[in-house]
C-alpha cells in the first residue's frame, strides 16, 4: 500500500529544512525536514503552538519560507495551488455554519479552480459534486443549508469539496474534532479508500489513540521536526515524550495493580485531551526495561 | 391623501431625490450582504465616518473626493490593522478610536478651509437639493458597484465563507479584499449628498440584515436585500414628503420598519418561529411518543 521504498516517483509532500518567521520575529518552525510518500495517510502531532498551523501554511505556499524548500508531488508548493493539488479541510470552529450556503453550494466551492472566468459551472462540474456527495454518502442532504448537519455530517461535506476538487494533497485539521466513535470510523474507512487512490492526507491531530489505528505515517513537530517515518517506527513513548514534554498526561499502572499474578507488564496510558493511546507491557520495550514510578504526570 | 402621496413623483427635485434614493440604495443592498456576512458592519461605520477628513482635504485641494474619501478610508483600516497587530487592544477597540479620531480631524480641518459645502450637507445629505448630474453619478456607481458584485459573487462568497479554501485554489485574495474596500468607500462617497455620512451605515448594513434573516440562500438574501432597500426608499421619500420630515432619517426609519417586521415574522430565522420551534422541541422532549 503505502509505498515507502520507491525513490523514483516523487514523494508526496517533501520538505528539506524550512524554517518559518514571521513578521513580528517569531520563528515558528525552524530546520523542518521531512518526506511523506504518495499514498500514504500521515499524522502531524505536536502541542498547540508546535508549529501545525504554520506547517500547513507553508505547504500551502501562504507564508514566505526564510530558509529551505517545500515541494509538493515534485513542484515548489506555490505553483501546486494554481494546479488545484492541494485541498483544505478546516476544524468545524472555523467554519460559520450560518452562512447562507447550501451542502451542495460547498462541495460546488472545490471545483471553482476548475471553472472559467465568470465561474459557470459546467456539466462536468455537477458531475464532480454529485458523485462526491454520493461517495460521502450526503446526497440526500444536498439542499440543506450547512448549519442543519451534525458534526460528522459537516466533516464529510468538505472531503466531498476536497473530492471535487480533484486534489492529490488533502490537509485536514482536527478532523475528530466534536465527532463520536462511530462517525469516526466511517471518515478514516472514507480516507482510507481516498488514500488507496493514491493521494496524501496530512492530519493534524490530537486524538492520539486512533493515530496508529488508521495513519501509515507520523510525522512529530515542536517548532522542529522531531521524528518522521512510518507509524509503528516513530509513534513511540519516547518520541512522544520527546515531543509533549510535561503536556502529554500519561498513566501506568504496574503489574501488581493490575492483577493478582506474577505478571509484571504495564499498562500505559498516554492522552493529551481526548482518545489516549494505550501500551500494554510487551508491546512498549520502554515500559518493560525502565523502572518507571507507578503513577506521574510527568516523566 | 391619494393626492399628496402621488405629487412627488410630479415634481422635479422629488423625481431627481426619488431616482438618486432608489439608485444608491441598490448599490448599497449588495454591498450590505458582503458586509453582514463577514462581520464588517463596524468597519462600515468606522470607513464612513473616517473619510471626513478626506473629503475635506480634497475639496480643498481640488481633487475629486472619491480619491480623498478613498485615501482616508484605506488609512483608517490600514491604522486599524496595523495597531490591533502591534499592541494588545482588540481590534473593535482600536477601531472606535480610529474612526472617531479621524472624523474629528476632519471637523476640525473642515473649519480650517474655507469649503462652500455646508456641514451639515456633508453629514446629513441634501437629497432635495440634487441636479440631474447627481443622478447621472449615482446611476453609474450603481451600475459599476452592482455589475462587479454580480460578476464576482462567487468569488467574493468564497473568501467570506472560507478565505483559507479561497487561497489554496488560487483566488486573488487581496484583490478581492481590497476591492471589496474600494467599492465601499465609492458608495459612502455617492452617498453623501443623498443620506450623508452618518446615517449611510443603515443602508450599508440594515438590507443585508433582512436578507440575511430571510433565507439560507445568497442569491435570494441578495434579492432580499435589495428589494427591501428600494422599497424604504421610496415609501421614505413619499412620506417625508407627506409629512413633511427629513427625507434621509426616514428612509431610513422605513428600513428600520421592515427589519424590525422581519425580525419578528420571518419564515425561518424570525423570533415567533423560532420560539414556536423551541417550544414544539420542548413538548417533544416531555412527551415522547
Amino acid at each position: 500500500m503505502a509505498d515507502v521504498g520507491n525513490n523514483q516517483a516523487p514523494a508526496g509532500i517533501e520538505a528539506n529544512n524550512v524554517t518559518v518567521t514571521y513578521r513580528n520575529g517569531h520563528t515558528a518552525i525552524r530546520d523542518a525536514s521531512f518526506s511523506i510518500p504518495n499514498a500514504t495517510i500521515c499524522a502531524l502531532v505536536g502541542v498547540n503552538g508546535s508549529g501545525k498551523s504554520t506547517l500547513f501554511k507553508a505547504i500551502m505556499g501562504f507564508v514566505p519560507l526564510a530558509a529551505g524548500t517545500v515541494e509538493i508531488l515534485g513542484k515548489p508548493a506555490g505553483r501546486a495551488l494554481k494546479r488545484n493539488t492541494v485541498a483544505y479541510v478546516p476544524q468545524n470552529e472555523d467554519v460559520d455554519w450560518d452562512f447562507p450556503v447550501l451542502v451542495e453550494d460547498v462541495v460546488m466551492m472545490g471545483r471553482f479552480g476548475h471553472m472559467g472566468f465568470l465561474r459557470r459551472p459546467s456539466k462536468v462540474d455537477h458531475e464532480h459534486v454529485e458523485s462526491a456527495l454520493r461517495r460521502v454518502d450526503m446526497l440526500e442532504y444536498r439542499h440543506r443549508q450547512i448549519g442543519q448537519l451534525s458534526g460528522g455530517q459537516k466533516k464529510r461535506v468538505f472531503l466531498a469539496r476536497a473530492l471535487a476538487q480533484e486534489s492529490r494533497i488533502i490537509l485536514l485539521d482536527e478532523p475528530f474534532g466534536g465527532v463520536d466513535v462511530k462517525t469516526e470510523e466511517s471518515i478514516i474507512t472514507l480516507m482510507r479508500s481516498m488514500r488507496d487512490e493514491g493521494r496524501v492526507m496530512l492530519v493534524s491531530t490530537h486524538n492520539l489513540g486512533s493515530v496508529p489505528q488508521f495513519c501509515d505515517h507520523v510525522v512529530l513537530i515542536n517548532q522542529t521536526v522531531l521524528a518522521d517515518g512510518p507509524a509503528d517506527v516513530v509513534f513511540t513513548r519516547e518520541n512522544l515524550e520527546q515531543a509533549f514534554g510535561g503536556v502529554l498526561r500519561f498513566h501506568v499502572l504496574g503489574g501488581q495493580d493490575l492483577h493478582d499474578d506474577d505478571d509484571a507488564r504495564e499498562v500505559t496510558v498516554i492522552t493529551d485531551d481526548e482518545r489516549p493511546f494505550v501500551l500494554y507491557g510487551e508491546n512498549d520495550p520502554a515500559a518493560k526495561s525502565e523502572k518507571v514510578p507507578d503513577k506521574t504526570d510527568q516523566p | 391623501m391619494l393626492e399628496l402621496l402621488w405629487l412627488p413623483f410630479t415634481i422635479d427635485f422629488m423625481q431627481q431625490a426619488l431616482i438618486t434614493a432608489v439608485l444608491l440604495s441598490v448599490a448599497a443592498a449588495v454591498l450590505s450582504c458582503f458586509l453582514v456576512l463577514r462581520g464588517w458592519a463596524l468597519m462600515g461605520d468606522a470607513i464612513s465616518h473616517a473619510v471626513l477628513p478626506g473629503i475635506v482635504l480634497a475639496y480643498a485641494a481640488g481633487v475629486p473626493v472619491v480619491i480623498g474619501a478613498f485615501i482616508a478610508g484605506m488609512f483608517c483600516t490600514i491604522a486599524t490593522g496595523f495597531m490591533t497587530e502591534h499592541s494588545r487592544l482588540k481590534e473593535d477597540t482600536v477601531m472606535g478610536v480610529v474612526f472617531s479620531g479621524m472624523f474629528a480631524l476632519g471637523v476640525v480641518l473642515f473649519s480650517f478651509f474655507a469649503i462652500d459645502v455646508h456641514l451639515h450637507e456633508i453629514l446629513f445629505g441634501d437629497i432635495l437639493g440634487l441636479t440631474w448630474r447627481d443622478v447621472w453619478q449615482t446611476g453609474l456607481v450603481a451600475l459599476v458597484s452592482v455589475s462587479l458584485v454580480w460578476f464576482r459573487r462567487k468569488d467574493l462568497i468564497i473568501h467570506s465563507f472560507d478565505p483559507q479554501h479561497a487561497k489554496a485554489i488560487g483566488l486573488p485574495v487581496r484583490a478581492l479584499h481590497y476591492g471589496l474596500l474600494v467599492l465601499l468607500s465609492i458608495v459612502i462617497v455617492t452617498a453623501l449628498k443623498v443620506v450623508g455620512i452618518i446615517l449611510v451605515i443603515a443602508l450599508l448594513i440594515a438590507p443585508g440584515a433582512i436578507g440575511y434573516m430571510m433565507t439560507d440562500r445568497f442569491d435570494t438574501m441578495l434579492l432580499y436585500a435589495v428589494s427591501s432597500a428600494v422599497v424604504a426608499s421610496v415609501t421614505g421619500i413619499v412620506l417625508s414628503f407627506a409629512l413633511d420630515s427629513a427625507p434621509a432619517p426616514t428612509i431610513v426609519l422605513m428600513l428600520m420598519l421592515i427589519f424590525v417586521l422581519v425580525f419578528l415574522f420571518a419564515p425561518v430565522h424570525g423570533l415567533i418561529r423560532s420560539k414556536r420551534r423551541a417550544r414544539y422541541a420542548g413538548h417533544v422532549m416531555n412527551n415522547p411518543g
